[in-house]
């Protein structure tokens, strides 16, 4: 599955950086405080980058809810105990059940139905295409107060307000323009001899779709779904205004509720704060290569 | 991208020979089409039912005085009919230029015009600084880029509550600034400064993408082309204005366009960081998140005529912003 995108990008880097690398070291050598001011730049944007994160789970390891004011203390008392707690006496995993089945549904959901359309705009001009295109970038454009009001009448008239299809079904119609787009972007990379082939072998365009370009586009398909994933878990305004019982929270939800339910324990909600962001952070690093494969797949081509 | 779209119409013209007139094109075309109507379905049916449905039904409630008593609701088993009546333009009206049309739409709408236009130019700034110097050759690039994608790795709800503690009176941020002798800002409750602090986080949160965006559109400038440039004695600066800055244009208006319409529409940031204490604070999206969803009584009419005009406004600024692309012979890449 990802061996294609590796492929791809290894080819492309096996292309141009050795041009492109022989020209800068040239120039790179003829100034050595350049290298240096470009090191020193860097280091900076990465500690800027890396602060907020590192200080939250320094804080998180402090056992007194007001430690994140005098955080010299804590170095003296680090303690696993606010993750303990968290894991044992919170909706923590309620909140982690929520998330899960919402954006693995939306997931689904959103990756099958944007396929589709994505090969047929990648592959088809047809009447109303520019339109169609349009449309799908003005959805890009919906405030979530546009749709909010009018969304929350209608689920409430089909009782799907705090209820998992409900927002399911909200998060879909954010994720699946944006979805259709990154799709688009990466069936353009493939070859169009191969749609031919299948046409000359008497396939339709369905079965060229489903039997020979879906196997290919495995790794789009893959981009697709992280970035479905990723949408769906960090969002907020429709998930805390349609889930309205505590244990069906997502974990954004969930960890904002924190604050007055427990008191202002900024401990707990640090250590509830880190368990969200790693195993999250680890996903994205994992996926990251492809992902920015996939956006920039149909940028970068103009 | 539209060169790929092109290039594929080019295909599938190449591959059937062209129709002898226009109505044989055209009926050929029908029998083509409907496959593609067929795969575009699914979608469009979704969008229509849940997008175009719900936009229409809130279209309408802007024309009413709907809020949170008057519409139709269940109390236990009692079941209460809508009351509330239609009143045309009058949302609109008085939003625009109602008795304190000011306070509420007219400053919002500016500081999110100035925060909107700051953020995108800190992203795309920074941004492509940073692209630039992760695409020398450099001892450990590949691990500066892990670290520098790190704020968009985490998810914003978690980062905002990250930043909340630094900002916070007593947090890191103040005690450096003390330690240091520099005044510390109240940035959670004096209004510029929660505005600065707005601004700083959705940078910080923002620049990986534009990062990461440019970075590919770098990588794919022709080598070659730098190479002639330095042949003929460009200066660094006009390899980048001649060279590097043209051959970023279609990632670049791509990025742009999508970062002004992410960053008018950014609610996470601004709700988490400040919730409901900072009225003036508040952009657009977030005070019509807070008409309809964060008082008592809900002003649901209200709140929906919000959406439509911050709509209206994206509209706008994209058609505009897409023929000036136009005029310019640049192309959108989406």
């Amino acid at each position: 599955m990802s061996s294609t995108t590796v492929e791809t990008s290894a080819a492309a880097g096996g292309g141009r950086p050795p041009k492109a690398s022989r020209r800068v070291r040239r120039r790179g050598e003829n100034s050595l405080a350049g290298s240096l001011a470009s090191h020193g730049v860097l280091i900076v944007a990465s500690l800027i980058a890396l602060f907020p994160i590192a200080w939250l789970v320094y804080l998180s390891l402090g056992p007194d809810k007001d430690d994140y004011l005098h955080p010299g203390g804590i170095w003296g008392k680090m303690t696993f105990a606010n993750y303990a707690f968290v894991v044992e006496h919170t909706e923590f995993f309620n909140w982690l059940k929520s998330s899960l089945v919402v954006t693995l549904g939306t997931t689904a959901i959103g990756v099958l139905i944007a396929a589709t359309t994505g090969y047929a705009v990648s592959r088809m001009r047809f009447p109303g295409y520019k339109k169609f295109m349009w449309v799908l970038l003005v959805t890009q454009m919906f405030p979530v107060a546009v749709l909010m009001v009018p969304m929350y009448q209608i689920l409430s008239d089909l009782q799907l307000i705090d209820n998992y299809l409900g927002l399911i079904l909200v998060y879909c119609t954010t994720v699946i323009p944006y979805s259709a787009w990154l799709l688009k972007g990466y069936f353009d990379t493939i070859p169009f001899e191969i749609d031919e082939a299948g046409r000359v072998d008497g396939l339709t365009p369905f079965g060229t779709f489903f039997r020979l370009i879906l196997p290919l586009a495995k790794p789009g398909l893959a981009v697709a779904a992280f970035y479905n994933f990723l949408t769906a878990f960090s969002e907020v305004a429709f998930a805390s205004t349609f889930m309205l019982s505590d244990d069906k929270y997502t974990l954004a939800v969930g960890l904002q509720s924190f604050v007055s339910e427990h008191d202002a324990q900024r401990n707990l909600m640090a250590a509830t704060a880190v368990l969200i962001a790693i195993p999250a952070a680890v996903f994205f690093y994992l996926v990251q290569k492809n992902l920015v494969t996939g956006l920039t797949a149909g940028g970068t081509k103009g | 991208m539209t060169v790929a779209i092109d290039r594929a119409t080019g295909k599938r013209r190449g591959d059937r020979e062209p129709g002898p007139g226009r109505a044989g094109r055209l009926r050929r075309g029908y029998q083509k089409h409907w496959y593609a109507y067929a795969m575009i379905a699914p979608v469009a049916v979704v969008l229509g039912v849940l997008v175009l449905y719900p936009l229409v039904y809130g279209l309408y409630l802007t024309l009413t005085d709907a809020n949170s008593l008057n519409t139709a609701r269940t109390i236990g088993v009692n079941h209460i009919d809508a009351t509330y009546k239609f009143i045309g333009l009058d949302n609109y009206a008085d939003i625009l230029w109602g008795p304190t049309a000011y306070d509420r739409f007219w400053s919002h709408f500016l500081w999110t015009i100035v925060w909107t236009a700051a953020c995108v130019a800190l992203h795309y700034g920074i941004g492509l600084g940073l692209a630039l110097l992760l695409n020398q050759k450099l001892r450990g690039r590949t691990f500066y880029r892990l670290i520098l994608v790190l704020p968009w790795a985490v998810p914003t709800f978690v980062t905002v509550f990250g930043w909340r503690f630094m900002l916070a009176d007593g947090g890191v941020i103040n005690s450096a600034l003390d330690f240091l002798h520099v005044p510390s800002p109240l940035w959670l409750e004096d209004t510029f400064w929660q505005r600065f602090a707005a601004i700083m986080v959705n940078t910080w949160c923002g620049v990986p993408f534009m990062m990461i965006s440019l970075l590919g559109g770098l990588q794919a400038i022709d080598a070659s082309l730098y190479e002639a440039a330095e042949m003929d004695g460009a200066s660094a600066w006009q390899r980048f204005r001649f060279v590097t800055l043209p051959g970023l244009r279609s990632v670049s208006s791509t990025v742009v366009l999508l970062g002004v319409i992410w960053t008018f529409n950014q609610f996470a940031v601004i709700f988490l960081l400040f919730g409901n204490t900072a009225p003036d604070a508040q952009i657009l999206v977030t005070w019509a998140y807070y008409l309809g969803f964060g008082q008592q009584p809900r002003d649901f009419a209200q709140s929906a005529a919000y959406g439509i005009l911050l709509l209206a406004i994206l509209i706008v600024f994209t058609s505009f912003y897409r023929r000036w692309l136009n005029r310019n012979e640049q192309q959108l890449a989406i």
